[in-house]
């Protein structure tokens, strides 16, 4: 298992994008350089993972969370389109690490916005992905015909629940964990009809960003604060990593946002 | 009824997104038909749907075609925004502009269609940003910086509805054929004649003189003198035939009631050339006794507008040739406005000419001995002709009489 991940050197509450941003409510440096530190070595000792590093840059805090850069896959990497501008300045240093490291790296059309792995993962032999909030529809059409998967596509109705990955977890054997009020009706049932074994988490626990996890095997490492979850994904045979990370929520993020798979 | 179609592709029935579509346009009001489906075969395969939405408001539809866009339902290609490129400079239109068909045609500028004006085939289109209008202009009439439509997208087309037919006219087909049951034929056209003429429609007649030397002058004036010809289109040797008839009773040198050929009748149609040249013009001839009868003599008598285009044959030509084909062409145009029914006989160049400048909506008839001459002009665009092949005198002679039975009937019925 390959990640890539971008140390938070120049992390913090610049903007207000999402409803968990707040200027007033700052993330401490210090702490969050931690909780960062111990989300990386708990990858690297208990989870064997090989993690490539990307060179953080001032002035944009968000390149810690990796899991948005885009999407890798087959030696391609399709580079993210960001609703915000904000972020937007960040596609140009991903595109060139993925380039330097021997990706063909593909651009989606100018009006597609695409926000990564936040809003594409694959379960199983299929990948979902999220729209309405932060990706487009158009944009996961043109991936499945780069890819040449079928992706099927649920809209995001709660801007708390902004990513895919921030209340859709896949599991290994096609599970997954996933916070139902945050996908519209139709999407709930595509869920049900595409993934026999589906976990709810609570109200209280997808605050915590319990589907914002990293899973590998039967590995999950989560944000603490999510016993029920916990329960739950211990009776299904998952060892589970408990790991603070209240300081990445106070921007929106957690431990999968953290993240980018690269292989 | 507003009218739009979008298309939406991808996994949207496992996604459930064609579902949802489809219930969001219903919850909102409006109403669906879908045209047309694929369903991909294997997993990676996309499926596509092209929808036709209804909505009682052109508010309603817009609100409804800006909710199934944030689903991935799109406008299909003819119903986004025209590409408009400015003209590089007067007579040449930006490269790859729409060239125009014959049918009524609208185009999709700051989300409103405009229909195109002065439709005709063969031109590209001209869009007024401000005055929100649209209109067919001919490649040498266009101006520097004119915004031009180009490629398809943006541009519909209205079809000819097919009806179930009730007249003679409707089911006639604009295939060619020697072996059609002309009488059945002739008869369907006088009744399209009397209906337009009835409905105060204006009808063209393209002659060439061929028309004359088979005798068939005295129907064509029959025809005007009782107001069946509103514009007739021809060339200098319809009109210098049929005034060599008027002095010198031949054409092309042949007694018409003779069929022999005259003494020196090879210079008649010279003589009168040169006659109408003297006299400044047919009218003027007209005017000073000089032409006292003929189907020229009776279109400025009746008040038949007429328009003799030239060709680089022509012998003379009159001086009311025009012999600059660019402003004949013009002139045509202006002229062929408003006709409903057209009538070409006995002519190539000008039939053609002419069907190119008339929109598919005119009813057009193409009279000719050479199937080949009928066959041109569907081939060159003008589809919706009906052609006949046959002599043109006995048609004419024909038709006159069904258009005389024709009135004869009516005032029977009418005084019973």
């Amino acid at each position: 298992m390959r990640f890539l991940m971008c140390p938070p050197d120049y992390y913090g509450i610049e903007y207000e994008i999402n409803p968990w941003m707040s200027r007033s409510h700052q993330s401490n440096a210090q702490i969050a350089r931690e909780q960062w530190n111990n989300l990386y070595r708990l990858l690297t000792l208990e989870f064997n993972a090989e993690i490539e590093l990307l060179d953080p840059r001032p002035g944009l805090p968000d390149m810690v969370f990796t899991a948005n850069a885009g999407l890798a896959w087959n030696g391609k990497f399709i580079v993210s389109r960001f609703r915000y501008d904000v972020r937007q300045r960040e596609a140009p240093h991903y595109e060139a690490w993925f380039a330097d490291h021997g990706y063909e790296v593909l651009h989606l059309p100018d009006n597609y916005c695409f926000e990564g792995e936040g809003d594409l993962l694959k379960c199983g032999e299929l990948w979902f992905a999220g729209y309405h909030i932060r990706s487009d529809i158009f944009a996961h059409q043109k991936i499945a015909e780069i890819i040449g998967q079928e992706i099927l596509s649920l809209e995001l109705t709660s801007d708390w629940y902004y990513h895919l990955d921030t209340c859709f977890c896949p599991l290994s054997g096609g599970r997954a964990i996933f916070y139902p009020p945050a996908f519209d009706p139709y999407a709930q049932k595509v869920l049900e009809n595409h993934v026999p074994d589906l976990i709810t988490v609570s109200d209280e626990e997808a605050a915590r960003f319990a589907c914002n996890a990293v899973v590998t095997g039967e590995k999950i490492a989560m944000n603490d604060g999510c016993p029920k979850l916990k329960g739950k994904m211990e009776a299904a045979g998952f060892s589970v990593f408990e790991i603070p990370l209240d300081e990445f929520i106070k921007a929106g993020g957690s431990a999968k946002c953290l993240v980018l798979m690269i292989g | 009824m507003p009218r739009s179609v979008v298309e939406v592709s991808g996994h949207i029935i496992d996604s459930l997104i064609l579902p949802k579509v489809l219930d969001l346009i219903i919850s909102l009001g409006a109403d669906f038909e879908i045209l047309d489906v694929h369903i991909g075969h294997r997993r990676a395969d996309r499926s596509y749907a092209r929808i036709q939405i209804d909505a009682s408001t052109p508010a309603l539809l817009e609100q409804v075609l800006a909710k199934v866009k944030e689903h991935g339902a799109l406008p299909s290609e003819e119903e986004q925004a025209a590409d408009l490129q400015p003209s590089p400079a007067d007579g040449v239109f930006p490269d790859r502009f729409y060239a125009t068909t014959n049918l009524s045609t609208s185009v999709r500028v700051n989300d409103r269609w405009l229909e195109v004006e002065l439709i005709e085939m063969d031109c590209g289109i001209r869009v007024d940003l401000a005055a929100m209008r649209a209109e067919c202009v001919p490649i040498h009439r266009v101006k520097n910086g004119d915004l031009i439509v180009v490629g398809n997208r943006g541009v519909k087309i209205l079809p000819i509805e097919r009806k179930v037919p009730r007249e003679a006219f409707e089911f006639m087909s604009s295939a060619v054929s020697t072996e059609q049951p002309k009488g059945l034929l002739i008869r369907g056209i006088a009744e399209s004649m009397k209906k337009t003429r009835k409905e105060n429609g204006r009808i063209l007649v393209v002659a060439g003189p061929g028309l004359v030397h088979t005798g068939a002058a005295r129907h064509l004036i029959d025809l005007i003198e009782n107001d069946y010809v509103q514009v007739l289109f021809a060339g200098n040797g319809l009109a210098v035939h049929d005034i060599e008839t008027a002095l010198y009773g031949t054409s092309l040198g042949v007694y018409l009631d003779k069929t022999i050929r005259a003494g020196e009748g090879h210079e008649h149609h010279l003589w009168a050339i040169n006659a109408i040249r003297k006299a400044g013009g047919i009218r003027q001839a007209v005017d000073q006794g000089l032409i006292e009868r003929g189907i020229f003599y009776s279109c400025v008598k009746k008040g038949v507008e007429f328009v003799l285009a030239g060709s680089i044959r022509d012998d003379g030509p009159l001086p009311d040739v025009i012999t600059d084909t660019l402003e004949a062409q013009d002139v045509m145009r202006e002229k062929a406005r408003g006709v409903s029914f057209a009538l070409m006989m006995a002519t190539t160049l000008h039939a053609i000419a002419t069907g190119n400048l008339l929109p598919a909506a005119v009813k057009t008839v193409c009279v000719d001995i050479n199937p080949a001459v009928v066959t041109k002009l569907s081939d060159r665009g003008t589809f919706q002709a009906v052609g006949l092949v046959t002599d043109v005198e006995p048609f004419l002679r024909e038709l006159c009489q069904y258009l005389k039975e024709d009135d004869t009937a009516v005032e029977r019925s009418s005084s019973a």
